[in-house]
């Protein structure tokens, strides 16, 4: 895979050109819905000519198609955008053009980001960069196989249950979920504001560190942003102290993940850090929680595609004819689920027994997260029960779906920092990751720990 | 264990201002009493006397003064050629009344 490094030395025009012609012998994989080829071209020659300069100067990466561009449309892989024209960049985006990146294009999604396999898309699902006949994970799907690929060094995601770290194990890459307020959402299409993080997908941990660096910081244009607290750690001093989650090491998760795992642990007790095993019982609720809690903001945050201001509008006669309709035809069926779900757990009668508890239920799953943080540094688990599965396989059950989010949900619910790196393959060669997870705002900890087994 | 009946799903889908077609509503009665059913587990766990986290910033309430900020750049006939239908500075919708 590509790394920043590999482009010291090469003209803008040459990197751009080189991914966009890469992008196109790979389109069957289905990883970008757009190339915005002419601004990319246009910005590369601005590179070349010293107009733009930067600690990115010249680097081609692709946004998912939530984050808003310019140069094409931004999606958000639905019908109800699919022409939307964007009439701001994404904070992100704009901080990593400001370093002189070039976005080549936007990668496919799940549509609304509602999904874990790229499969809910109105633009057909991404496949997996491994095996065509499996999923890519999701959402971010396209992002991460844009990366495994070898189209680009990085793409920007968005995780609000997984979508970063999900995908990025599904495909042997880094994917990073920062602390809860680290990047500016201003400019990406939301999902659910109490999880809603933005992140990277790397081929290396340093590569997702120094990105980091770059997005990390307050945007008054968000008023979730934290200031910035990101530094790079270089080296780690000392050792950590890892706790292993021994409810992610069950049967149920398939045998090749918890060996490797396992031998992930081992190469970190090799490195001289501690290695223990220790007990998050709320793990198995956080699943159920998360799918009260996320469709309830969903329903909230999506109610403002109404067929008036901008995206989609069906033929109409009367104002509820017009909303109706047009929700109906601008939605995924998974989005449409998601929002009735939210309608459910947030109307009269039912509001206490589910909003209510889960977010009661939310508290205590913090609280043993913190116990957790006060004896150790970090806790390791698998990124997903298993590696990639069947494209069509898990569509008509939605249940058996949201099951391949029961190892990241936890840390969304928490806002604490979380990456997977790739951690080997199973028997069939499918990429595995492993997840490491800290206290708030030990995002560029976790990135140095993962270094260190990254050279071993 | 909660039963979706098809006044449960036209209700649902009225809250959420969503037309559905027939072979839909009858796909989500399925789905969500399935999914539903999945969240009854939460019933397990004591929660009594405790607080519900809705946010997980300490960020409290962040004011800012009250004036005009910047547009972000963008104009308003940007904004108006991207609604489907607009006339006259003004958005344009069916009838109301």
């Amino acid at each position: 895979m590509k790394t920043l490094a590999d482009y010291s030395g090469m003209s803008a025009r040459q990197a751009v050109e080189t991914a966009i012609g890469r992008a196109k012998e790979v389109q069957d994989y289905n990883a970008l819905i757009e190339l915005h080829e002419e601004r990319a071209l246009q910005r590369a020659d601005a590179v070349d000519r010293g107009e733009v300069t930067g600690l990115l100067a010249g680097i081609p990466f692709v946004a998912k198609d939530n984050f808003l561009t310019f140069g094409g449309s931004t999606t958000a892989a639905s019908t109800m955008l699919k022409d939307f024209k964007a009439p701001m960049q994404a904070t992100a985006v704009e901080k990593l053009e400001a370093q002189g990146a070039i976005c080549i294009g936007k990668a496919n999604l799940d549509a609304f980001a509602h999904g874990g396999s790229t499969e809910n898309s109105a633009f057909g699902p991404t496949k997996n960069a491994h095996d065509m006949s499996k999923v890519a994970g999701g959402s971010s799907g396209g992002s991460a196989v844009a990366v495994a690929l070898d189209i680009v060094p990085f793409a920007l995601g968005s995780d609000t249950g997984g979508s970063i770290r999900q995908p990025a194990s599904f495909n042997g890459v880094v994917g990073v979920k920062p602390t809860y307020g680290t990047v500016s959402r201003f400019g990406v299409v939301a999902m659910a504001s109490s999880t809603d993080t933005i992140g990277v997908l790397t081929s290396t941990v340093d590569d997702a560190s120094k990105l980091m660096d770059i997005l990390a910081g307050q945007d008054s244009r968000d008023m979730t942003t934290l200031p910035d607290f990101f530094t790079p750690v270089e080296k780690l001093k000392g050792s950590l102290r890892v706790g292993v989650i021994r409810e992610s090491m069950t049967d149920e998760v398939d045998k090749d993940v918890r060996e490797k795992t396992q031998a992930y642990l081992d190469r970190l007790k090799e490195q001289g850090h501690t290695v223990t095993e220790v007990s998050l019982p709320l793990l198995k609720y956080s699943l159920a929680m998360y799918y009260i809690i996320v469709p309830a903001e969903i329903s909230s945050n999506l109610a403002r595609y109404d067929g008036v201001r901008y995206g989609h509008r069906a033929e109409s006669e009367t104002l509820s004819e017009l909303y109706g309709k047009t929700r109906d035809q601008g939605f995924m069926p998974e989005n449409i689920r998601r929002i009735m779900l939210g309608s459910y757990v947030l109307s009269s009668g039912f509001f206490d027994a589910y909003y209510l508890k889960a977010q009661k239920a939310r508290t205590l799953l913090i609280q043993q997260f913190e116990t957790l943080f006060n004896e150790y540094d970090v806790l390791v688990m698998p990124t997903a029960p298993s590696t990639a599965f069947a494209l069509g396989e898990r569509t008509d059950d939605p249940v058996h779906m949201y099951l391949a989010d029961i190892m990241t949900v936890p840390a969304s619910l928490a806002g604490l920092p979380a990456i997977s790196v790739p951690a080997g393959t199973d028997a069939a060669g499918m990429p595995i990751g492993v997840q490491l997870i800290g206290p708030r705002k030990s995002d560029a900890t976790l990135l140095a720990l993962a270094k260190t087994t990254e050279e071993a | 264990m909660t039963h979706f009946s098809s006044k449960d799903v036209r209700y649902l889908a009225q809250l959420s201002s969503v037309e559905l077609e027939a072979d839909e509503a009858k796909d989500l009665e399925i789905d969500l009493e399935h999914i539903v059913g999945f969240f009854e587990q939460l019933s397990e766990l004591d929660t009594e006397g405790v607080e519900p986290t809705y946010q997980v910033t300490d960020v409290q309430n962040v004011w800012r003064e009250d004036e005009t900020v910047d547009t972000y750049g963008v104009e308003q006939s940007t904004l108006l050629e991207l609604a489907p239908e607009a006339e006259a500075n003004s958005i344009k919708v069916p009838k109301v009344l």
